[in-house]
């Protein structure tokens, strides 16, 4: 009969309990504060200052040409040492990261053209242990080609291909580029996954539901006035992930605003609605949460594409992946961070969200038929 | 078929394969007050929620206002009030925002709007809390909240779920009269479940559940009348206290059908088939009394039944009562915040005395219990548990102490043996020993060992949380509203078997809304707003207000000491 | 003697309740330990920095033997895989842009002329920097094969670079992310487990019961924490047992050192789990700080990224982190074979952290006023 008045009354009533607990304000508001800094300025995968052990066993002139090159490089910081068991140690206390090793026949066989160093590299961070060796080797054949040019050498003007790697949309690779555009996928996933997930629970654990059953209120209209606070907030946190994205870490922003920000409320609501089905279904607070964390916030991190690369991992992951809307979100936000408005894939993404955005609305109000059957 | 607004026919409700509503029939008028009466799980609570349209009935038909509630049960739902027996108030809104959203819910109108919360704000005393959340209220106040949401707009039909459980006899009086005002002046059709007797006397007509069935319906004088000629009240010879001779009585169920002590003498019933001789035995003298509504509740359902609750006294220190003082308080005092929930209060108890603390809810008298059991620190003052402060003693000494606390505190989700199990292990029991308490009390308490104890009736759960409290035969036994929301019967085991302790030389601290209750204590305390009012046997205390019964006798020393507080 | 014994009596009584509280029900036993098995697989195959699939496309405007023969080795690597030959610059925005190639490899026209010329010819890749990892890798891979083909024409540098890598000899990721899972995802529940215990039972009324039992605040203690940390060894030993049978990843260290570290980590995990407890009024207060807490523990371990990479403030507060110690005790054993003195500077801190907590969890078991 008065379906608006209702529904502002419902409205009205979460937006105050939203309020009046202050744990929700601090999930809500202050933890993607929280999450903004620390992947901005904690998380990088860019290698810099890697400790590398340094053992020279032959000193000469072209020994501390090759040296130089590392001495010299920004992203090492050589540790000298004196030998292959002193350096050995380093790594295995977990002190050094590599070891370069210049045999003592080294300069009698760089005269000889077929001069060899050894780089031993500490493997269980395979992602660092290869940029190492990429820096390394950089650096070395930097430096030698000085002594060469000195010298002359006929190889040098030799045919040879030289590489020209450019980096699109993120020229600098810069990790940074590509994470805080992920943290946006991540806030909107944790506020519906840690405060709606326990709306319904709660009020069942609570008993208030059997007054609330026994009024004119319909299904729709509580799962509708449960998501609309939520929202607001998940607003603001957009707001302040794209403040800082563009201004504290000078994230480029080369898609439209506003399709960003309306794909992100689309997905924002996504994430509330199936907070609010995993709270109807379980009905139980501690069961809740422990659905949200484990079937939310670990997925996005781990299988959206967020740091892994969907095209690395096998089709029965991939399709897995692709039935967490998350997956779907991350690759629409990072193309129109970096690459700009591609259309097709901000149709496809949005379609897709939106249909997840119904399923899992009519599932929540169907959780909350009135009866206690 | 307009004058009904209920007219169910062979209705059937079962969880899990069992019946809670078995082939019922029932017819309820339009304009009148109805009570459902019955002892715990006899199916009262699924009757009002099939009637609210949250059940669907599996067999039967069931017609509220004329609609088919399994067929359309938001059309019902449009039209009805309905107070849930944990009416859920949003704790953390205010009294006034708990009001708006179910005024905003019926669509109640502004203009309207005003002169009804007025009106409820007044009949409830709330007007002064508007802006408390609703959690911060008492009990009492809660419930009244509970009734003034649901009555925010005038429904074609109320239903309260027992509306008055855990509610102070203040409170419960005023609830009453907002309910009874509304029958009179809106003619509103009310349907309300109860366990308290004085209650259903109100209503027009009264349907005793029992197993989910009709087991008596009609106006309260056609069903008292079933009890005529058989009630009596009779005086035992001084010295002996009223509740030993009570004792005597209900221990002897072939004579006697129910027996409670009552300002110094026992009421009681006798069977109709009574052995007059026997009975001669029993008692002296007996004069008869007018029937009332509990002695045919309890004719009823006693008959019902032919298995009278077991008696055992259990296995006790065996200390006679020496007149030691084994609690003593002085000058306690707790605050929180600059609000004072216990001020200045002394008392003792001596060992094998059973002492009551009656007060209206948020009189302080769970604070008081909580720091009596070492839960809560005192502000000031001195207290002493088996001559221990148990909140510094040594956890040894909370050996001697047994606790039942006011909501169900067990572990729902274990069995009953499970629950036993654990405490006993935690007091230190093991092994064989164990072994014994668990099968005594198991036989005991008449429990299923594999029930699961969350989902026992409200009856059982209490015994189980009373056969925890006894399992390692504590010196003290606590007991916070102990008897809140079980029906007259299991009412009676319990009391029965609180006498058989203290008889054995335990101490027993008891906390009860129920007046009549009082009566089987050696002494009572009445505490309000945090100070002690009155302190004496019932007797005493009925004495220094001047009225006949306990309910009268407490709401006019709490009334009295009120207008005192409010003069000064 | 009598003493002892009354106090284990008691103590076992809670453990064994706890025990039940959380494993009696179906459907909570496999909420406790199917997430554990599940993960480890799902992020085992999913969560892989390894390059092993490559879309590119060509533009070659050269159409030389050189171009053609340095195509036939990115393909032979199995990794790039050519998904479309382009025959304008133009295109190459669209493949990109889409997603649909990773990179685009482009051969100049002049390219064969230059290098019968003997002159330096350049060679231009194109990559997808959406995501910084992958983009990476596939340049590395690309100069690899670049520098190996140089070789075949006499441009070999003067000095080689001989690599070994310890450990974890082909760099894969999997063998980096997986042990560190052993810790990580048995923290996340361990965490909540320890942190909703107390909080439950303060909501549902039973914690008073408890506290009139003669049960010291020290047994509570112990009989809250000894199952949450039973429970996150077993998910622990569920995922352990993954990788070493399924994902065949060779155990390096002793598996006495590899639990002695395990027990530490959890111990000091439960610990924060019930302080978080012990402050909570309610289940939903202990859920929501478990969660702002879990956030920045998950992100500060060194999981994702190295510890080393974060700046100094940052690396300060991980030693308050038991899972930064957690992930580089359980990588370590497993895939160094480190022993008790290499590792022992990580038992510290663990140690500090659960002496601090869990003491403080059981005095706050009885002066949290309600």
């Amino acid at each position: 009969m008065n379906a608006r008045a209702r529904l502002i009354a419902l409205t009205r009533k979460e937006t105050r309990q939203m309020l009046r607990d202050r744990s929700n304000l601090i999930v809500g508001l202050v933890l993607p504060v929280v999450l903004i800094l620390l992947f901005g300025f904690g998380l990088s995968f860019d290698v810099t200052d890697v400790r590398i052990a340094v053992v020279i066993e032959d000193s000469s002139a072209a020994t501390m040409t090759a040296v130089a090159g590392i001495a010299g490089s920004d992203y090492f910081s050589p540790i000298w040492t004196h030998s292959m068991p002193e350096a050995e140690a380093l790594i295995r206390a977990g002190r050094a990261d590599a070891i370069l090793r210049v045999p003592a026949e080294f300069t009698r066989d760089l005269l000889q053209g077929e001069g060899q160093l050894q780089l031993i590299l500490n493997g269980v961070d395979s992602n660092t242990a290869q940029a190492i060796e990429t820096y390394a080797s950089g650096a070395i054949s930097t430096a030698l080609q000085h002594i060469s040019d000195r010298q002359g050498d006929p190889a040098a003007t030799s045919a040879s291909v030289t590489l020209v790697s450019r980096i699109w949309f993120n020229e600098a690779n810069d990790s940074t580029w590509f994470l805080v555009p992920g943290l946006i996928v991540l806030v909107m996933t944790l506020i519906g996954a840690f405060l709606t997930s326990l709306l319904i629970a709660r009020e069942w654990e609570r008993g208030t539901l059997e007054s609330l059953f026994v009024t004119p209120a319909r299904p729709i209209e509580m799962v509708l006035s449960k998501l609309a606070p939520y929202l607001v907030i998940g607003a603001i946190d957009l707001v302040f992930c794209l403040l800082a994205a563009r201004f504290v870490f000078d994230v480029p922003i080369r898609g439209s605003l506003w399709i960003i920000i309306l794909s992100s409320l689309l997905y924002l609501l996504v994430s509330l609605a199936l907070g609010l089905v995993i709270s109807g279904v379980t009905r139980n607070q501690f069961a809740a949460s422990q659905m949200a964390l484990l079937t939310s916030f670990m997925p996005a991190l781990m299988l959206s594409g967020f740091v892994f690369d969907l095209r690395n991992v096998p089709v029965v992951v991939q399709v897995i992946s692709n039935l967490l809307p998350a997956t779907h979100f991350m690759g629409l936000i990072k193309t129109l961070f970096m690459a700009g408005d591609d259309w097709p894939q901000i149709l496809r993404a949005n379609a897709t969200l939106a249909a997840y955005a119904l399923v899992l609305i009519a599932i929540a109000r169907r959780t909350l038929t009135k009866t206690l059957d | 078929m307009t004058a009904l607004t209920v007219s169910a026919e062979g209705l059937s409700k079962s969880f899990a394969g069992l019946a809670a509503i078995d082939n019922l029939t029932l017819t309820v008028r339009q304009g009148e007050l109805t009570a459902l009466v019955g002892p715990d799980g006899a199916g009262k609570t699924t009757l009002m929620r099939l009637f609210a349209g949250l059940l669907r009935p599996d067999a039967g038909s069931l017609h509220v206002l004329g609609v088919d509630v399994a067929r359309d049960p938001q059309q019902v739902q449009d039209r009805i009030s309905y107070m849930p027996q944990r009416f859920g108030l949003y704790e953390d809104l205010s009294v006034q925002e708990n009001l708006d959203l179910y005024a905003d819910l019926h669509g109640v109108p502004m203009a309207q709007r005003r002169d009804r919360f007025a009106r409820m704000l007044a009949m409830t005393d709330l007007a002064r809390f508007t802006d408390r959340p609703a959690g911060k209220l008492s009990g009492g106040m809660k419930q009244k909240l509970g009734l003034a949401c649901t009555l925010v707009r005038s429904p074609d039909l109320l239903l309260l779920d027992e509306p008055s459980v855990g509610v102070d006899p203040l409170s419960r009086r005023d609830l009453w009269q907002i309910v009874l005002q509304l029958v009179k002046d809106d003619g509103l059709s009310v349907i309300v479940s109860t366990a308290y007797m004085d209650e259903a006397e109100r209503c027009a007509q009264v349907h005793v559940l029992h197993r989910g069935r009709i087991l008596a319906s009609g106006p309260p004088d056609t069903l008292r009348d079933r009890a005529g000629g058989l009630t009596f009240v009779a005086t035992p010879l001084p010295p002996m206290p009223a509740r030993a001779l009570q004792a005597r009585l209900i221990d002897a169920p072939d004579c006697i059908i129910d027996a409670v002590p009552q300002g110094g003498n026992v009421r009681f019933i006798r069977r109709p088939d009574a052995d007059a001789a026997r009975l001669a035995d029993l008692i002296a003298s007996a004069t008869p009394r007018p029937a009332e509504l509990e002695d045919t509740f309890m004719m009823l359902l006693r008959l019902q039944d032919d298995t009278p609750p077991t008696t055992i006294a259990m296995q006790t220190t065996a200390m006679a009562s020496d007149g030691q003082p084994v609690i003593v308080v002085r000058d306690l005092v707790r605050r929180f915040g600059d609000f004072t929930a216990v001020a200045s209060t002394s008392f003792q108890v001596a060992r094998g005395e059973i002492f009551g603390l009656l007060g209206p809810n948020g009189a302080g008298k769970t604070t008081t219990f909580r720091m009596l059991c070492g839960l809560l620190p005192a502000t000031s003052g001195h207290l002493e548990v088996a001559g221990r402060n148990l909140r510094t003693a040594r956890a040894q000494a909370r050996q001697r102490i047994g606790y039942v606390a006011q909501k169900f505190a067990l572990y729902g989700n274990l069995t009953v043996r499970e629950n036993l199990a654990f405490f006993g292990g935690a007091y230190g029991l093991s092994g064989k020993l164990l072994r014994t308490r668990i099968t005594d009390a198991i036989s005991e308490f008449d429990l299923d060992p594999t029930a699961v104890s969350g989902l026992l009736p409200a009856g059982y759960k209490q015994r189980l949380a009373m056969a925890v409290g006894l399992l390692h035969h504590p010196e003290i036994l606590f007991l916070d509203e102990p008897t809140s929301g079980i029906d007259p019967l299991a009412r009676r085991a319990f009391w029965r078997r609180i006498t058989a302790l203290a008889q054995g030389g335990t101490t027993i601290i008891v906390t009860t809304h129920f007046m009549e209750e009082a009566e089987y204590c050696d002494r009572i305390a009445i505490q309000d707003a945090g100070r002690m009012l009155a302190i004496g046997t019932p007797r005493e205390v009925r004495d220094l207000s001047g009225a006949d019964d306990m309910n009268s006798a407490f709401i006019a020393i709490v009334e009295t000491a009120r207008a005192g507080r409010n003069a000064a | 003697m009598q003493g002892l014994l009354l106090y284990l009596t008691q103590t076992l009584a809670l453990i064994r309740k706890e025990m039940l509280a959380l494993l009696k029900d179906p459907s909570s036993r496999a909420l406790l330990f199917a997430p554990a098995l599940m993960q480890s697989l799902l992020f085992g195959y999913g969560a892989t920095y390894d390059l092993t699939h490559a879309p590119y496309a060509v533009l070659d405007q050269s159409r030389g033997a050189a171009s053609t023969q340095i195509l036939a080795r990115l393909d032979g690597t199995g990794v790039f895989q050519r998904i479309a030959t382009l025959d304008s610059p133009a295109r190459i925005a669209a493949q990109i842009n889409s997603g649909k190639a990773l990179l685009v490899v482009i051969f100049p026209p002049d390219f064969e002329s230059r290098l019968a010329a003997g002159t330096t010819a350049p060679m231009q890749v194109i990559l997808d920097g959406r995501n910084s990892a992958t983009a990476g890798a596939a340049a590395a891979q690309v100069a690899a094969i670049v520098a190996d083909f140089n070789r075949t024409l006499g441009a070999a540098p003067p000095v080689t670079i001989i690599r070994r890598a310890w450990f974890n000899p082909n760099f894969e990721s999997r063998w980096n992310l997986m042990p560190a899972m052993i810790a990580s995802l048995s923290m996340l529940q361990t965490l909540m487990l320890a942190a909703l215990s107390v909080a439950r039972e303060r909501e549902q009324g039973t914690f008073d019961q408890l506290l009139v039992t003669p049960l010291t605040p020290t047994q509570i203690l112990i009989g809250k924490a000894l199952p949450a940390i039973f429970v996150g060894l077993v998910q622990s030993t569920i995922i352990l047992l993954i990788i070493l049978f399924w994902f065949q990843i060779p155990m390096a260290g002793s598996l006495w050192l590899l639990y002695g570290g395990l027990l530490a980590f959890t111990t000091a995990s439960v610990g924060i789990g019930l302080s978080i407890s012990a402050v909570s009024l309610t289940m939903q207060q202990a859920m929501l700080y478990t969660f702002m807490l879990v956030m920045p523990l998950m992100l500060l371990s060194g999981l994702l990224t190295p510890v080393r990479n974060m700046p100094q403030a940052l690396q300060i507060l991980t030693y308050a982190n038991p899972l930064r110690f957690g992930i580089d005790t359980v990588r370590r054993v497993y895939l160094e074979g480190a022993t008790f003195p290499d590792i022992a500077a990580n038992f510290l801190p663990l140690l500090v952290l659960a002496g601090i907590t869990l003491p403080l969890a059981a005095w706050l078991f009885r002066h949290r006023l309600g």
